[in-house]
């Protein structure tokens, strides 16, 4: 009987599909088609970059928003809204600033009609398990990021949840405190003193994952689905050394950069869309500039294994991927099996002073960016070598969201004037072929 | 049950705990004096309230200086009554306006065109409106004047709360629905906590325009009616009647004194307590202090005398009506609610369409193209006034104001007074004005007017202040290593630096002259009457004459230059500054 229970799921997704209206031009999908089962006893992580649809898909399972096609059950019923075996943690603690740690802790069980002598005993051994004793009286803006989220930890088990969902709950620490966190939690865990069934946490930190889950769901982009799940069999507590441990990390990164299946061909780059239609992400030429000359030098010599690559620079995947990923496209760079590699063209811009740096990165603009090789000749062609902005913008959200397009536009001027291959006139919303000398 | 220890040693521990927590302290003494006193005086003031009209023609408002504490009394309860129907007005309109779609149709337009209508110009009808309804009482008159007051305030405060409900940070949305927090804990836990901060900055502003309106309104003639309501601005009144300048002066410092106690008394208080609810993560440097406030904080007696309130609180927090659920949030807005939202806004439009046709029929029953064409005329008059009057308040304000705020210690002795002055009703000094035209035999067309802007230049200077006082330490530095100096430092550097906060200080500036027109443009000293032309001109005659056509039409006419001025110059304006010109 009891192992019947324990095997049957407590939260099923099915088909779970996102789409948001954008306007006259149809629907834009962030989530397409998600299957997922998570059963008790386990800790499910949900991998993948900002824009995969993965806190979307948590916010669903909780019962926050309503998914546009297919279905959730928690415990075997259909969620309609938020219910109440079910916590949040959140990225930004989501705190309130005008409560005090303990009142913070006691809300969800106002919420619940607890009476107040009830919901002190319950807050206070929450406060106790957590390890904030002492703090019960301070007010969140006296406390450290770390003590933060323990209060955030603390508000989600009270309410003894049965399903502890965490929105990326780490990400805004600094690392030892993070790291000091996720030991405390999963000792907690292993333990078995918090009164929870299973654990869904959104991620886009790879060690993270595989240090804590039993599971991952690698999420791939535009539209958010799922490319791939993997087992972490490891026992706890996992040593980030154990060469199991890293070759799993670097198996991810392999994964997360290598092109999918069918699309494969069509792509130009890891970006979605085609062409003009490509949707950008908005990098600083600095960091481009700075990669390049990263992976040139020792020890690097031009070329990077990813996670070692990632460590060194400090940089999360939401950060380092962008920008690797815009080199990949201007060929200034490849991008294959978990390895940054630079090509002829990256290595010699390396090795350039800042004008001739300027002249190759027009260069590739003009041969690789279509979207900036059509601005430059639709200006060409124009006698006052002018052009508004919203032209092409207009023309873009014909294929994409309308944030999407002013983004790319954004992602595309930053790179057009480091190149001084067109300028813009921010004031006028225009692109213009004059700089200012 | 209590658990007392069996050692004579315990036992007098305990006992000590229970004298040090229950027996009162010093701060107690005082905070017990305020709050007896505050409710002694209510107790007493909306008591008089209620008495009957013939109470008031028996014994009528008279110039005895001993009288002056209970005017003052009357005065101060009935700007209390006027901001806590604006409070709760701003509660449920607001509150609706952010969480109905449809209701938020009607209501922020409406509340757009509220801000602009000449609150003064209201007085004749409701004036009549209220002493209808408590015929005999004057309680009507007492409405009259409460309204009037309210229609001051609320439409700010109501906006102000309105944009905090519609950005109430999205984490804190989702950790409520995600507790299944009821509609009625949601607004006390996290609505209306979120919204402090600004609702109580705006109510500030608010009473500081009040005070203009009660004593605008507490002697009142229209038509044959004419109501004396016990208070400051019937003193006043009456001084000016009978030419009586000791009596004017004591008015203005009964009003001074009023002002000051208001402030240390109920809004110091308030405002160190809202910075609590400041929605931000790190403890600030300057909070804001208030004596008041840190005796009630130190009271013990006090704090246990208030426990079963408390208790009250913590019960009504429990009470729920949805029964425990609350749904998720679709993405997508389906057909059938996109059609009822358009019959909807059609619906809206039509109504509106005929209540303007009703306004226009009743006007044009009456009055010709000719009263438009003057009613226009006045408008335009007034329009040059209020354009030139800022924009010498400025070139004279902003100066000052820069020069005393890029000096902290000054700027901190100067602000306060920035802002007593901006509360200080400006239709308190009149008389002093008119007896200098009178007997100087000047233009009253042109020296009427600086009386608009006698109340609200305050706004342009402390605002001006605040900007100089916040403006970055580095770009100052960084100013003055680079030699840049006179002209091009106005020019490149503080100017655009105190942008924002001058257009803050503009329009609440130009909108409270636009209302101070009414009272401004016709001015009287005994039977000396001086009246400059213009459209604030126009509807004081009307409402003393009871020509509510004329009133009608010299209120619209009004509100139209309002919106559009507002329109085509404040907004971009400030559109601009918040787009270009922000520091932080």
């Amino acid at each position: 009987m009891d192992i019947i229970v324990k095997d049957s799921p407590l939260v099923t997704v099915k088909d779970v599909r996102q789409t948001y209206d954008k306007g006259a031009s149809g629907q834009l999908v962030v989530l397409d088609n998600v299957d997922l089962t998570l059963r008790p006893a386990e800790i499910v992580g949900l991998l993948g970059r900002s824009g995969s649809g993965k806190s979307t898909l948590l916010r669903a399972i909780a019962g926050l928003i309503r998914p546009s096609g297919g279905s959730v059950t928690f415990q075997g019923q259909p969620v309609t809204g938020p219910c109440s075996g079910v916590a949040v943690v959140f990225q930004s603690f989501a705190l309130f600033p005008w409560l005090s740690v303990l009142e913070n802790v006691e809300l969800g069980l106002e919420a619940q009609g607890v009476l107040p002598a009830e919901r002190r005993k319950r807050a206070l051994a929450a406060i106790d398990l957590i390890g904030l004793d002492g703090y019960e009286n301070a007010y969140p803006k006296e406390l450290s990021g770390g003590m933060r989220q323990r209060v955030g930890l603390a508000r989600a088990l009270v309410v003894h949840p049965k399903l502890l969902l965490m929105d990326e709950p780490f990400s805004a620490l600094d690392v030892l405190t993070a790291e000091t966190l996720r030991t405390d939690l999963l000792d907690l865990w292993c333990e078995g003193r918090m009164p929870i069934e299973a654990i869904l946490m959104v991620t886009h930190n790879i060690e993270e994952a595989v240090l804590m889950c039993d599971r991952i769901l690698i999420f791939g982009s535009n539209p958010g689905h799922v490319i791939g799940e993997i087992k972490v069999e490891l026992p706890q507590p996992r040593n980030r050394l154990d060469p199991a441990f890293r070759a799993l990390v670097e198996d991810i990164y392999a994964r997360m950069t290598t092109k999918t299946g069918a699309a494969a061909p069509a792509r130009d780059g890891l970006f979605p869309g085609t062409g003009i239609a490509m949707v950008l992400p908005r990098v600083s030429t600095n960091e481009l500039a700075g990669l390049i000359e990263t992976v040139a030098a020792t020890p690097y010599d031009g070329k990077a294994d990813l996670p070692p690559l990632a460590a060194d620079l400090r940089l999360g995947i939401d950060d380092l991927f962008p920008v690797a990923e815009t080199l990949q496209l201007l060929r200034f760079a490849e991008l294959e099996g978990g390895d940054l590699r630079l090509t002829a063209a990256g290595k010699r811009f390396a090795e350039s002073e800042v004008d001739e740096r300027k002249r190759q990165f027009a260069q590739q603009l003009a041969t690789y960016m279509p979207l900036a090789a059509h601005i430059r000749r639709i200006l060409d062609e124009r006698p006052s070598h002018k052009a508004p902005a919203r032209r092409f913008r207009d023309e873009l959200e014909d294929y994409m969201s309308e944030e999407h397009a002013a983004e790319t536009i954004k992602a595309i001027i930053s790179l057009a004037r480091y190149a001084e291959y067109f300028a813009y006139d921010e004031e006028a919303d225009l692109f213009t072929l004059e700089n200012p000398s | 049950m209590v658990f007392l220890p069996n050692d004579r040693h315990g036992q007098s521990a305990v006992a000590a705990f229970l004298r040090a927590r229950l027996l009162p302290n010093r701060h107690d003494l005082i905070a017990f004096a305020l709050v007896i006193a505050a409710i002694a005086l209510v107790l007493h003031g909306t008591h008089d309230m209620r008495a009957s009209m013939e109470a008031l023609s028996n014994a009528p408002v008279s110039l005895d200086i001993g009288h002056l504490p209970e005017y003052a009394l009357r005065t101060t309860l009935r700007m209390f009554a006027a901001i806590i129907a604006s409070l709760i007005f701003t509660f449920i309109i607001a509150t609706l306006a952010a969480k109905s779609r449809r209701a938020e149709l009607v209501i922020i337009p409406a509340l757009d065109i509220l801000q602009s209508v000449p609150v003064l110009g209201f007085l004749t009808f409701t004036v009549t409106f209220f002493i209808g309804l408590f015929p005999g009482s004057q309680l009507g008159a007492e409405c009259a004047s409460i309204f009037a007051i309210f229609t001051a305030q609320a439409w700010n405060m109501a906006f102000s709360f309105y944009q905090s409900l519609r950005t109430v940070p999205r984490d804190l949305d989702e950790v409520s629905r995600s507790f299944g927090l009821s509609a009625w804990q949601r607004f006390w836990r996290l609505d209306a906590p979120f919204a402090a901060p600004g609702l109580v900055w705006n109510t500030m502003m608010s009473m500081s325009g009040g005070w203009f309106f009660v004593v605008a309104s507490e002697a009142i003639t229209v038509g044959n009616t004419t109501v004396q309501l016990p208070g400051i601005g019937s003193y006043l009144a009456l001084a000016i009647d009978q030419k009586n300048f000791s009596a004017v002066a004591w008015a203005v410092g009964a009003m001074a004194v009023l002002i000051l106690l208001y402030d240390q008394l109920l809004f110091r208080p308030i405002v160190a307590w809202a910075e609590k609810f400041r929605f931000e993560q790190t403890a600030s440097q300057d909070k804001p202090r208030s004596w008041v406030y840190n005796i009630m904080l130190r009271t013990r007696l006090m704090k246990w005398l208030t426990v079963p309130f408390g208790w009250m609180w913590d019960r009504l927090m429990l009470v729920r009506f949805d029964g425990g659920k609350t749904a998720a949030q679709s993405t997508s807005v389906s057909r059938a609610s996109g059609i009822i939202d358009r019959i909807w806004l059609i619906l809206v439009l039509a109504v509106t369409a005929w209540g303007a046709w009703i306004a226009f029929d009743y006007v044009h029953q009456t009055l010709s193209w000719g009263d438009a064409k003057e009613a226009f005329g006045g408008g335009l008059v007034t329009l040059l006034r209020v354009i030139i009057l800022i924009a010498v308040a400025s070139v004279i304000w902003v100066p000052i104001g820069v020069w005393i705020g890029l000096r902290p210690a000054v700027a901190e002795r100067v602000q306060p007074l920035a802002q007593f002055l901006a509360a200080f009703p400006a239709n308190v000094l009149f008389p002093f004005a008119v007896v200098a035209i009178v007997a100087t035999g000047a233009s009253p067309n042109i020296w009427l007017s600086p009386l608009m802007v006698l109340g609200t230049q305050w706004y342009i200077l402390f605002n001006v202040i605040a900007g100089a006082s916040a403006f970055p330490t580095d770009l100052k530095e960084a100013a003055s290593v680079y030699q840049i100096r006179s002209w091009t430092w106005w020019r490149r550097v503080i100017l655009p630096g105190i942008f924002p906060y001058y257009v803050t200080g503009a329009i609440t500036a130009s909108g409270g002259s636009w209302n101070a027109s009414i009272v401004a443009e016709v001015a009287s000293w005994g039977d000396t009457k001086l009246e400059a032309y213009g459209l604030g001109a126009y509807i004081a005659k009307a409402t003393e004459a009871g020509d509510f056509p004329r009133v009608v039409l010299g209120i619209a006419v009004m509100s139209l230059f309002v919106t559009l001025f507002n329109r085509t110059l404040w907004r971009p304006l400030y559109v601009y500054a918040e787009r270009r010109l922000r520091l932080d």
